[in-house]
């Protein structure tokens, strides 16, 4: 149970001020989720490039071992970020390199990979976690936020949404599935590998799975609602898109606002009362079982 | 309303605590009949639970379960309101300049709720007695097992209107995207016109025809089980 | 005719199409509706019977019966409520609704409890102002329906009970198709009256812990903090769901097992959703005290209460207090063999009669019909009551001085044993004269 927000900009004049709008959107979001919090944010692109955003277990291990490990493939030192620190490398290595750190640096969780994703999420109050990361300070061209209340899964920094399964793939989720086991088994079974017990994973999961068959965002949206049951509002961030699906009874909130500058997301709307050129948006609460899509031109 | 006359509170400075307290004292009606809240920044749980024919503007956004439980009181929302705005009202007049979300005037036992704007899903859920009149549209599930009261909408009205609706009165004037079980269109009677005229006059809708309206109600196949409908369940 | 095997065997009958199946499908065959009915899961099932206490010896040693004090005062609800619900002794009254029950089986069980110092509760169809004036302590359900609800009640209430299920038919509500609506109750819920009831499942302006949270805030304001809060759910994930509770803000949880009794549902859903009551205690202690909380957030625990010796055992799980709703009925008189010809006429016999939904209790329980209603005196009931809540409290107190406790809180899980491995396993106590506790005890699954 939790708090959602989200972004996507549409004018590019606004991209260095993601951070700036997305965390008093997320902040408003603590009492809804006072356990955790998350956000992904899609910054600008580098030619054959994979960003790995990764966070450390503990306090005491040092990213200089990924950076050993990275050796060559690195483009320069790592972004460091709280606990937090973004890799920029090859991405002809990218595989091998994520291989390696899941086999070999345990002290460290991958949170996100992709060329333009990063993935910033910790224990704690949202106004606590984003001041550890500085979140103010980022930009890019659209974010998702979400602070959590731990339901049927540890309160840990895995169990901390956005959950990515794919390059450049991201899910956040408020509600509950009610068939998330056997969805996991059918995954598993396709060699879908798991780093939580969390629903919200399997929904994540199956997204990723769904696009990399073939389908588009929306195509994968659409067999979602067949095929996921529960209560659930997904936002849903792609390398060029922002997505918002709710199950067909829509009981777990959601609110919308557009502007010519931003498409914007929130469990309530006073997530979004500090936008700029809210009072002339067009608010609206997105209808259930409807799939909406953003996207940024290639 | 007499805005000198008006006591301020500033939910910048002042606790929710604080102010819900006062408006619950027991004499509030005599020694502040009118409030003027400012920088509700969306505060749940706002004016809840007032028992006094006192008159309240808030100057702006409010969250879930404003004017909740609502008796006697005049509380105006200048901005929008959340989930449940109105909820188990029972007398008094709720006015949301803005939208309202999810389940406003839900469960409603009587009293005015108009929303000048939108309301979302499950408008009027469970209502018993409650009158709501929405300017814009409603969502999907409106008036969910309504059971007594009216709803008027002047805009549209989405999927699964009146669902398992009981004996609440619907009227809508726009498109309506679906019917939910167990409601049916019904024709349009005099007493419903001047019904729709009241209350369309008394929330200030000029300009808005009652004869433009349709009436919805049970169809009452669900009040006594047969086998042959058990699908409709 | 000489059957083909010789000499004649005994009917053998199947222990899985028995007699109650082949009568049920028959039943369904002929009227294409499911049965409904009150009293909750008859079926057996793991319960206090397969628990013992473990008295004193020489490691232990017991208290006076009579001189030296088993303590039995329990408070609820001063997480945060400023006049919290105290009560003398730890067994409450369950909700049931005036509409199940008559006006004067409600205000038996109000003069019964308050005798003896403890709470009773309302139920799906609000206050009555009878049982308001019957009851020193009542504490008043808001339910899905809101039948009833209004603020005024609310404020009259010394406890609030936020009910997101019950024992015999968690995550259930729907049509109770035949649970016909009286004139009195159609009334008090602003139903038409004769009509098929049906119960929404969930609530109209919540959903999920973190909705909860905000309700439970609005509640307080109403009541301007003052009014203790619970939430009741029925025992299915006593672990997930006691811990949401808790973190929504609730001064108590109320966890309902499967024993449970009811009004009316579907006998479909009392006999196979749920868990049985002393499964679900230990994962709802686990989990308050994972967040420190134990004590502080009480538990209160129902679903077939019955003895003294189940209120001990409930305590010696970690519940603060027990609930009865089945048990206070039958001690005002229901099912009482003084009406047996009353219920063969009605196809059926004392201690079976579970067709509450009908409204034609012989012993003026579970009706409105007034001829029948007025069978039962509510003062006598109400002294049949208290005198049943006293000796509950007499046998609690036996036992727990039996096993050392000044207090019958004191009693602790390791004061147990059981007789089954069932019982091992759901009560996480050693099967008795080992120290085995089957299958694994700890509930956070954490991460992968």
């Amino acid at each position: 149970m939790c708090g959602i927000v989200g972004l996507f900009l549409k004018d590019r004049g606004l991209e260095p001020d993601l951070g700036r709008y997305l965390v008093p959107m997320l902040t408003s979001m603590a009492a809804r989720g006072p356990d955790s919090a998350g956000v992904a944010v899609y910054g600008p692109p580098a030619a054959a490039t994979v960003k790995i955003t990764l966070a450390r277990r503990t306090p005491e291990a040092t990213f200089d071992a990924v950076a050993a490990l990275a050796g060559e493939t690195a483009h320069g030192a790592p972004v460091v970020r709280g606990d937090h620190a973004v890799f920029a490398i090859d991405a002809a290595a990218a595989d091998e390199i994520l291989a390696r750190i899941r086999a070999e640096l345990p002290a460290f969780d991958v949170t996100a990979a992709g060329n333009r994703i990063e993935i910033y999420k910790d224990v704690g109050t949202p106004a606590e976690v984003a001041g550890k990361l500085d979140l103010v300070a980022v930009g890019g061209t659209h974010a998702i936020g979400h602070t959590r209340m731990a339901t049927e899964s540890a309160v840990t920094v895995n169990g901390a949404h956005p959950f990515s399964t794919g390059r450049d793939q991201c899910l956040v989720h408020n509600g509950s599935l009610s068939n998330h086991h056997s969805l996991r088994r059918r995954l598993a079974h396709d060699g879908v590998r798991f780093a939580t017990d969390n629903d919200s994973e399997v929904a994540a999961a199956y997204l990723s799975r769904q696009m990399a068959n073939g389908r588009d965002l929306r195509g994968a949206l659409e067999a979602a609602l067949a095929d996921l049951d529960g209560f659930y509002t997904f936002v849903v961030g792609t390398e060029r898109g922002f997505a918002v699906l709710r199950d067909p009874v829509a009981c777990k909130p959601a609110v919308m606002a557009e502007t010519d500058a931003y498409v914007a997301f929130g469990s309530e709307y006073r997530a979004l009362a500090a936008l700029p050129g809210i009072a002339a948006a067009r608010v609206w609460e997105p209808a259930p079982a409807t799939v909406y899509v953003w996207e940024h031109a290639a | 309303m007499r805005t000198a006359d008006a006591a301020i509170a500033d939910l910048d400075v002042m606790p929710l605590r604080e102010l819900n307290a006062a408006f619950h004292a027991p004499d509030v009606a005599a020694i502040a009949p009118v409030w003027r809240v400012k920088n509700p920044h969306g505060a749940h749980a706002l004016a809840c639970g007032i028992d006094a024919p006192i008159a309240i503007d808030i100057d702006g956004h409010v969250g879930y379960y404003c004017a909740g439980m609502n008796q006697q009181a005049t509380v105006h929302i200048h901005g929008n309101a959340g989930t449940g705005v109105a909820e188990n009202m029972a007398s008094g007049t709720v006015i949301v300049d803005g939208d309202a979300s999810q389940s406003a005037g839900a469960s409603g036992l009587g009293g005015l709720l108009h929303v000048r704007g939108s309301a979302a899903a499950r408008c009027g859920i469970s209502m018993k007695g409650i009158d709501v009149v929405v300017r814009g549209d409603v969502g999907h599930l409106a008036a969910f097992m309504g059971q007594a009261g009216t709803l008027i909408v002047c805009g549209d009205a989405g999927e699964g209107l009146g669902d398992s609706l009981y004996e609440a009165r619907l009227f809508v004037r726009g498109r309506v995207a679906s019917l939910g079980a167990d409601c049916i269109e019904k024709p349009l009677r005099e007493g419903d016109r001047a019904t729709l005229a009241a209350l369309l006059e008394r929330c200030g809708e000029h300009g808005v025809d009652p004869a433009d309206f349709r009436r919805y109600g049970s169809a009452r196949r669900l009040y006594h089980f047969h086998v042959d409908h058990a699908g409709a369940y | 005719m000489a059957s083909a095997r010789g000499s004649a065997l005994p009917p053998v009958f199947s222990a899985t199409f028995d007699e109650f199946s082949l009568a049920e499908i028959r039943r369904a065959a002929a009227t294409g509706v499911y049965d409904i009915r009150g009293m909750g899961a008859k079926r057996r099932l793991p319960h206090f019977d397969d628990l013992l206490l473990l008295g004193a010896s020489i490691s232990r040693y017991p208290l006076e019966g009579y001189r030296e004090k088993c303590d039995t005062r329990v408070t609820i609800g001063a997480r945060f409520a400023s006049k919290p619900i105290e009560l003398a002794i730890p067994i409450t009254i369950a909700g049931m609704s005036f509409g199940a029950l008559s006006a004067q089986a409600k205000e038996a069980l109000g003069r019964g409890a308050s005798a003896m110092g403890t709470s009773t509760t309302t139920g799906d169809g609000g206050m009555t102002a009878e049982e308001r004036r019957h009851s020193t302590q009542l504490v008043y359900q808001v339910l899905p329906s809101r039948y009833g609800l209004n603020a005024d009640d609310l404020r009259r209430a010394d406890a609030i009970e936020i009910v997101v299920g019950q024992g015999a038919k968690p995550g259930g509500g729907g049509m109770l198709l035949g649970q016909k609506i009286d004139e009195r109750v159609a009334a008090m819920r602003t139903l038409p009256a004769g009509i098929d009831q049906r119960s929404a499942c969930r609530h109209p302006d919540w959903t999920g812990p973190d909705d909860l949270a905000i309700k439970i805030l609005e509640l307080r304001e109403i009541t301007d903090w003052r009014t203790p809060i619970y939430v009741k759910v029925g025992a299915s994930r006593p672990y997930y769901d006691t811990a949401l509770a808790a973190k929504s803000g609730a001064d108590a949880v109320v966890i309902d097992g499967m024993q449970g009794g009811t009004a009316a549902t579907q006998t479909t859903f009392i006999e196979n959703v749920g868990l049985p009551t002393i499964a679900a205690i230990r994962p709802a202690v686990a989990a308050l005290e994972e967040l420190g909380l134990y004590r502080t957030v009480q538990l209160i625990v129902s679903g077939g209460i019955r003895s003294g010796a189940d209120v001990a055992k409930a305590l010696a799980l970690g519940a603060d207090a027990v609930s009865i709703g089945t048990a206070a009925l039958v001690a005002l008189g229901d099912n009482d063999p003084a009406y047996e010809a009353e219920y063969a006429a009605l196809g059926t016999t004392a201690g079976a009669y579970d067709a509450w939904h009908e409204g034609r209790d012989p012993a003026g329980i579970t009706t409105q019909d007034p001829v029948l209603a007025a069978r039962l005196d509510p003062v006598a009931a109400g002294k049949r009551l208290a005198n049943y809540l006293s000796v509950l409290t007499l046998e609690t107190q036996a036992l727990a001085r039996a096993c050392g406790k000044s207090h019958v809180n004191h009693l602790e899980p390791e004061d147990l044993v059981a007789l089954t491995v069932e019982a091992a396993a759901m009560a996480r106590v050693p099967l008795a004269g080992t120290d085995w506790i089957p299958g694994n005890p700890t509930m956070a699954r954490g991460d992968a």
